[in-house]
């Protein structure tokens, strides 16, 4: 077997025999105002994403420590309630989404053989919107009246009839964000789809690729519904519309229909990839291929078309006629079935694999374990008349804070250590990254298992205040919080270590590792494959 | 894959796109206050969504000429222009989404929600303690709460209008087969046509909204009907606002001399914009004005 050196010189020999150089990389901060370039624009995504991930963190430590006791001790209802709003679109926008358009943008060039993203002038301006976009949101907490107080998904007539007069500026930052996903996602798709390297036939994609372009298009269809919708709250609150008021004949339930409409989507946008990004580790760390590679890429189109009949699944309570109660809640549980599918392809592949348990696979592993503690509350939830006990409890918190945390986020972890020698050039630290995960691995469940019982109980979600005998659990999942915000300090740490040095990473680090990237040397080349390589 | 390989162009660093992102973030915060500041009377918050306009016009003059002299001069490749048809159609696919939001509010008011506040279904008690007086309808013209308006009828201008579109839609695939065929003359005379028949349709509409407002008191706050009438149509003009302007830099490039017969993607972009947004309006004179 030839050493690490020796083979990342062999990659580099031969990428230097295939591409003519330019060896051009600006310097200084117009390199980075200024990039066209995907890796240059995938690393400022992943910083943003990182960023805002502790910007959002930092609100949810704020919500823990007002909800280690009970009664109101540090923050008055009406910021508490700014708090958990802006915590969640910090996530879901801020976070979880540029995370993954980061990777889409360092990884899905390389992966196909593409030289770029396909359009990559636009792609600088879907990244650099969106700083102002947060900028815009995280001010309108320092107005008068503070700053968006109605939830994440600002039901009407929270955010019309009673909402403080910051909503116009929510409404436009959510209309920045929607532009630059929208922007990002065609550029996914026609990158996809027309950048392929010529072997590459769709059935021989990676899946991390295969997911992307179908989080894609369900970004093109939902985040304009959701730009409508935030009009319609807009014009209600501001021009005398009654698209939710029932006084001039609209219904305050509508809202909730288009919201969900795109929200359920929404929210696979926010799992797909991570769909992808497993299913690329886990094969390297076993050692084997994947199991059931074309029923994965048809699970994950079923997902999808699914998420588009499911919304009002978040409703149940709301009012709704029979039929839709009965119809909502049988396509929602039709949902398990691909998953099913993919969480078995998992399982298949490893099964006698030659393991082993490098920190993106013990990622990878959580997140199949975890992500499927959330699937199956997600059950749970969707059956209609348990629901009516569960709707708004602490239940629906621990649900889909297993599914985004130990979930996308544990993911998005396990994809940062799986790539970041190929990023860096370094192989991180192996004592701290272990650190990172166990120390997430424990807390992570000391904060949201608990949480599943409170819910049970009937503590109800958004609330700054509760009763007495929920006061021992929440101290537990407080101090599960708070732990679980320090440990992501450590990853941190291990990132500033590989990107300042470190052993010198191979082009291939993983021994078992399959995909383009991998034959290009580590770091990747300021430009990679500007002619097409060969496909196996 | 059959086709030949062609390299790729990637091109080298841009300042328009950032120059656009301040430009966007001036137009939120200069909307989102003068919105707020709308009772007032006025206030800093137009200034600066004027200044985020004027630089966003001064950007997309800049980005586009940079695209126009970057394919006048050679560069593109037909995998470029594949990716350029490719996005826009799903730029397209997004704006149909947009407008499906509100057609989706609309239908839902209809069919469910101005029903239900009539005791339709299961909602007799709904019915009985909310407003026991109302009596549902379409077009709601007597609103829970007591208001009332009008509805807008389908003759007249929203007919003339329907003809109007349909016409220009025609003219507009006429200039594009001239084009292919190398009919300058021709090309040029249905262009100008097409953009005719644009403005006139925008003139009508401006001549339909002052009579909606002074004539009939249908105006954008008159309960569900106004809201949906006037921001569909709203939405839907300002599209063809839009698609004005885009005919009219396409005519100047024609005068120009720009496009060939097999090489002349931003004006099938244009024209496809341009059918899509006739699309809607047909979706519109269907359920909004004739139904």
């Amino acid at each position: 077997m030839t050493s690490m050196t020796e083979q990342n010189d062999i990659a580099a020999q031969q990428h230097d025999e295939t591409n003519e150089h330019h060896h051009y990389a600006p310097k200084g901060i117009m390199r980075w105002l200024l990039t066209t370039n995907h890796k240059d624009i995938g690393t400022l995504y992943l910083i943003f994403a990182f960023t805002m991930f502790l910007v959002g963190g930092a609100m949810a430590m704020v919500i823990r420590a007002e909800l280690f006791q009970p009664g109101l001790q540090l923050v008055d209802p009406n910021f508490f309630n700014q708090m958990t709003t802006v915590h969640g679109l910090i996530m879901v926008f801020g976070a979880v989404m540029p995370a993954f358009t980061g990777l889409a943008n360092w990884m899905i060039p390389m992966m196909i053989g593409a030289p770029d993203m396909a359009l990559p002038r636009m792609n600088n301006w879907s990244f650099w919107i969106l700083p102002f976009a947060f900028a815009i949101l995280l001010g309108s907490l320092f107005m008068e009246g503070g700053g968006p107080a109605f939830g994440w998904t600002f039901y009407a007539p929270l955010s019309t009839t009673y909402s403080s007069d910051s909503t116009a500026l929510f409404v436009f930052s959510v209309h920045i964000m929607g532009i630059s996903s929208i922007m990002g996602a065609i550029n996914v798709i026609v990158t996809i789809v027309n950048l392929r390297a010529p072997d590459m036939s769709w059935m021989k994609l990676p899946l991390f690729v295969w997911t992307w372009l179908i989080t894609a298009f369900l970004l093109i269809a939902v985040m304009p519904v959701l730009a409508g919708v935030v009009t319609m709250v807009l014009t209600d609150k501001y021009f005398g519309t009654s698209f939710f008021d029932a006084a001039g004949g609209g219904d305050p339930v509508m809202f909730q229909h288009i919201f969900w409409f795109f929200g359920h989507p929404e929210v696979y946008i926010m799992i797909l990839p991570s769909f992808g990004i497993v299913s690329a580790i886990i094969p390297a760390f076993a050692r084997k291929p994947l199991f059931g590679y074309a029923s994965m890429v048809y699970a994950t189109a079923s997902i999808a078309g699914l998420s588009f009949i499911v919304w009002a699944h978040h409703m149940f309570t709301t009012g709704m006629p029979l039929f839709g109660e009965l119809f909502f809640m049988y396509c929602t549980m039709l949902i398990a079935v691909p998953t099913g599918v993919k969480v078995f392809n998992w399982v298949a592949t490893m099964w006698r694999g030659a393991m082993t348990f490098e920190v993106p696979m013990l990622f990878a592993l959580a997140f199949v374990v975890l992500f499927t503690i959330g699937g199956f509350s997600g059950l749970m939830l969707a059956i209609t008349p348990v629901d009516f006990q569960y709707h708004d409890t602490y239940f629906v918190v621990a649900h889909f804070h297993y599914v985004l945390v130990t979930g996308a986020i544990f993911s998005i972890y396990a994809a940062a250590y799986y790539w970041l020698p190929k990023w860096t050039g370094h192989m991180f630290n192996e004592f701290w990254a272990k650190m990172h995960f166990w120390c997430s691995l424990v807390s992570v469940n000391v904060l949201f298992f608990p949480m599943h019982f409170l819910g049970l109980a009937g503590m109800p979600r958004r609330i700054p205040d509760y009763a007495l005998q929920f006061a021992d659990v929440n101290q537990i999942v407080s101090i599960g919080g708070f732990a679980f915000g320090l440990s992501q300090l450590l990853f941190v740490v291990v990132v500033v270590k590989a990107a300042r040095g470190g052993e010198k990473a191979a082009a291939k680090p993983w021994e078992g590792a399959e995909g383009l990237e991998w034959t290009v040397p580590s770091p990747a080349p300021y430009h990679t494959f500007e002619t097409p390589p060969a496909v196996k | 894959m059959s086709q030949q390989y062609q390299k790729y162009y990637v091109p080298a660093q841009s300042g328009w796109p950032i120059i656009g992102a301040v430009a966007l973030f001036l137009i939120a915060v200069g909307a989102g206050t003068a919105v707020q500041q709308m009772n007032q009377g006025g206030g800093y918050g137009q200034w600066l969504l004027l200044a985020g306009a004027t630089l966003l016009i001064i950007m997309l003059i800049g980005w586009f000429g940079n695209v126009i002299h970057e394919s006048m001069t050679g560069l593109y490749s037909e995998q470029m222009d594949r990716s350029f048809r490719q996005g826009m159609s799903w730029f397209i696919f997004s704006e149909v989404m947009f407008f499906a939001a509100f057609f989706g509010a609309l239908f839902y008011a209809r069919m469910l929600a101005v029903p239900w506040l009539g005791g339709a279904d299961n909602n007799e008690m709904t019915h009985a303690l909310l407003w026991p007086e109302f009596s549902a309808h379409w077009p709601l013209v007597s609103m829970p709460d007591g208001g009332e308006t009008q509805a807008m009828g389908w003759h007249g201008l929203p007919l003339y209008n329907t003809i109007i579109l349909l016409i220009s839609s025609v003219t507009l695939h006429l200039a594009h087969v001239s084009l292919e065929q190398g009919k300058r003359t021709a090309l040029t005379a249905w262009l100008f046509l097409t953009i005719v028949l644009g403005i006139a349709f925008l003139f009508l509409q401006v001549e339909e909204y002052v009579h909606a407002y002074v004539e009939m008191g249908l105006t954008l706050d008159a309960g569900i009907y106004g809201n949906t009438f006037f921001l569909l149509t709203g939405f839907h003009g300002m599209h063809v606002t839009l698609g004005t302007i885009i005919l009219i830099v396409l005519f100047g490039r024609v005068l120009k001399g720009h496009f060939t017969g097999d090489q002349h993607f931003a004006f099938m972009a244009g024209s496809w914009y341009w059918h899509f947004v006739d699309v809607v309006w047909l979706c519109l004179f269907v359920f909004v004005y004739v139904i």
